[in-house]
């Protein structure tokens, strides 16, 4: 692996994603494309066409372009982190804490208030939960520390959202929660996306300026603490910026399984396996792997949309198996 | 280059391991350090390395190495862990290339001197013939030349290897002693935690022999590994004879 290889990798990456990009700008249900109408010689035709653009379909692209990035990447530095390939964002339980804080905000009914209560909420809920993974762990928290609070607290956030579930007054409002929990970019506004976009940028920030740390982090913790590498600092960055990144995802598109399980392991044997370099080109793939997943589930013309969340997990999961299986035969 | 511990005093869970061992030791040099399970060998290097706290001083050419920056500390002292494993299956010049990570500038890629500490220390170790396979798929053998490589490449003034020659075959164990003795032929020290006796004495310039967190004896390895010192520290009983590269221990007996 030279570095002209490296390059290439992330160019074709990268144009993968620009071309799902500009697809999910132009392609509508049922493949509908919006080209023509753009060019309709009826002038409310073409503004109709122009306002679809842009508060409707532009929003939906960049959401699936930043929150494909930031799972692809944060899967892969926390991979590295925990030296583990089955790690993924969710493990340290800022998504499933963000998704209570905006399932809290729908069961007392003041998502109506404003499309910027759920994912306030999101965000509040991640760093709360951030909050209580550091008072769980300490300090300079062992690996298996940090899985154990991570697991506790995604436990503990599931069966609170639960409790709001079954004791939600409304059925609109559990409708409105289970939807929501499926995960999905359609009807975000821009306004969501403004929100998001600092957090995750930070947090994605925070997680890269981890790189060197993670290559040196391979050959195990004392060896990486005598290459110069503070283990604390770069637990607290990698676990924050995740954290924060993945919180602020979550709270706008809710639960995406599985991208930041997979992209990680589809692009590693790309990059030599070597975690540092594995994070730009896990970034980029995060976001091709998303946004065409976008595109995949306007292509039924009738009926309800399926919930992107649940698309991802369907693709996800059976891939996890056979990871799980590749290991087990792998393994001495 | 000097090294200088002082009163060295460190616990692991509760019992007290380092009762206040003091040597002071000059560059280059090749320091074997022995004695029995559990005598605190590895305790030491760890303290020596800064990865565990300790009390007492430590100190590199009259700095305290506490107070020296991690990144400056981490290019003046090399440690390789006592069986060292790569988590992912690297090839072994990316595995070699960690040991440059603490000479990098902040977002900078590497510098031709790190090529070329990279390529000294493959050749050093004889693993450049395997530079492209993955770590994982080499033999005990190889494996170990290829992290040795790896501390090698940070070409730090002292280098602490913990165990390096352990569960390797003999054609190995002098492989990874001549290496050592020619990392020191080239200025530097090497202190390293052994458990075999005869290697550690036909190798190395000085034996520090610790027992129960104390120094026993120091010197010479002909002068730590008598008769009376094998009897009262490991236990037993031992052939001892020949003399330089060919002295040997051989333990025949434990003392009831």
């Amino acid at each position: 692996m030279r570095n002209r290889d490296y390059l290439l990798i992330n160019l074709g990456l990268a144009l993968l994603a620009a071309g799902f990009f500009i697809a999910s700008i132009y392609v509508g249900r049922g493949g509908e494309l919006l080209v023509a109408k753009l060019h309709a010689i009826d002038e409310t035709d073409r503004s109709l066409a122009w306002l679809i653009l842009k508060e409707v379909r532009l929003p939906r692209a960049l959401l699936g372009l930043l929150v494909g990035a930031t799972l692809g990447l944060t899967g892969a530095a926390l991979q590295g982190l925990l030296r583990n390939p089955l790690a993924e964002p969710g493990l340290i339980g800022a998504s499933s804490g963000a998704a209570l804080g905006a399932v809290l905000v729908f069961y007392f009914g003041l998502a109506a208030g404003s499309a910027m209560f759920v994912p306030l909420g999101g965000v509040a809920g991640a760093l709360i939960s951030l909050g209580i993974l550091y008072m769980l762990s300490g300090r300079n928290p062992s690996i298996v520390t940090l899985i154990l609070a991570g697991v506790a607290i995604s436990a503990f956030t599931s069966a609170l959202t639960s409790l709001a579930l079954s004791l939600a007054a409304s059925p609109y409002a559990v409708y409105e929660i289970i939807f929501w929990l499926l995960g999905s970019f359609t009807d975000r506004s821009m306004d969501q996306v403004r929100f998001a976009t600092p957090f995750m940028v930070l947090g994605v920030l925070l997680v890269s300026s981890t790189a060197r740390g993670l290559d040196a982090l391979t050959l195990g913790e004392d060896t990486a603490a005598s290459l110069g590498f503070r283990q604390e600092s770069i637990k607290a960055r990698a676990v924050i910026g995740t954290g924060l990144a993945v919180g602020a995802a979550v709270s706008v598109t809710g639960v995406i399984g599985f991208v930041g399980l997979v992209v990680p392991h589809l692009v590693r044997p790309l990059v030599g396996h070597q975690p540092a370099k594995l994070l730009l080109p896990s970034a980029l793939g995060g976001a091709a792997m998303l946004l065409a997943a976008d595109l995949l589930v306007r292509l039924p013309m009738n009926g309800p949309e399926p919930k992107l969340g649940v698309v991802t997990s369907l693709i996800g999961a059976p891939f996890f198996l056979w990871l799980i299986l590749r290991t087990r035969r792998e393994a001495p | 280059m000097e090294l200088r511990v002082e009163n060295l005093r460190a616990s692991l869970g509760g019992a007290r391991v380092l009762r206040g061992p003091s040597f002071d030791a000059r560059g280059p040099s090749f320091i074997g350090l022995v004695g029995p399970n559990g005598a605190g060998k590895t305790t030491l290097i760890r303290a020596v390395a800064n990865l565990i706290p300790f009390e007492g001083n430590i100190s590199l050419d009259g700095m305290d190495v506490g107070a020296i920056e991690p990144r400056a500390r981490a290019r003046k002292i090399a440690y390789l862990a006592q069986g060292a494993e790569s988590h992912w299956p690297l090839s072994v010049e990316r595995i070699v290339a960690l040991g440059r990570l603490p000479h990098l500038e902040p977002f900078r890629a590497p510098v031709p001197s790190d090529e070329v500490a990279i390529e000294r220390a493959m050749e050093l170790a004889d693993v450049t013939r395997f530079r492209d396979r993955d770590v994982l798929t080499l033999s005990g053998g190889e494996r170990a030349r290829a992290l040795l490589a790896r501390a090698l490449a940070v070409e730090a003034e002292l280098l602490l290897v913990d165990e390096p020659v352990a569960s390797l075959d003999p054609y190995h164990q002098l492989g990874v002693m001549e290496v050592l003795r020619t990392y020191v032929d080239q200025g530097r020290m090497v202190i390293a935690v052994l458990h075999d006796l005869s290697l550690a004495a036909r190798y190395c310039d000085r034996l520090i022999l610790l027992d129960e967190g104390q120094i026993r004896a120091d010197g010479a390895p002909a002068e730590v590994l008598t008769a009376e010192t094998l009897r009262s520290v490991y236990r037993v009983e031992a052939l001892i004879g020949g003399e330089g590269r060919s002295f040997h221990v051989m333990p025949v007996k434990r003392v009831e």
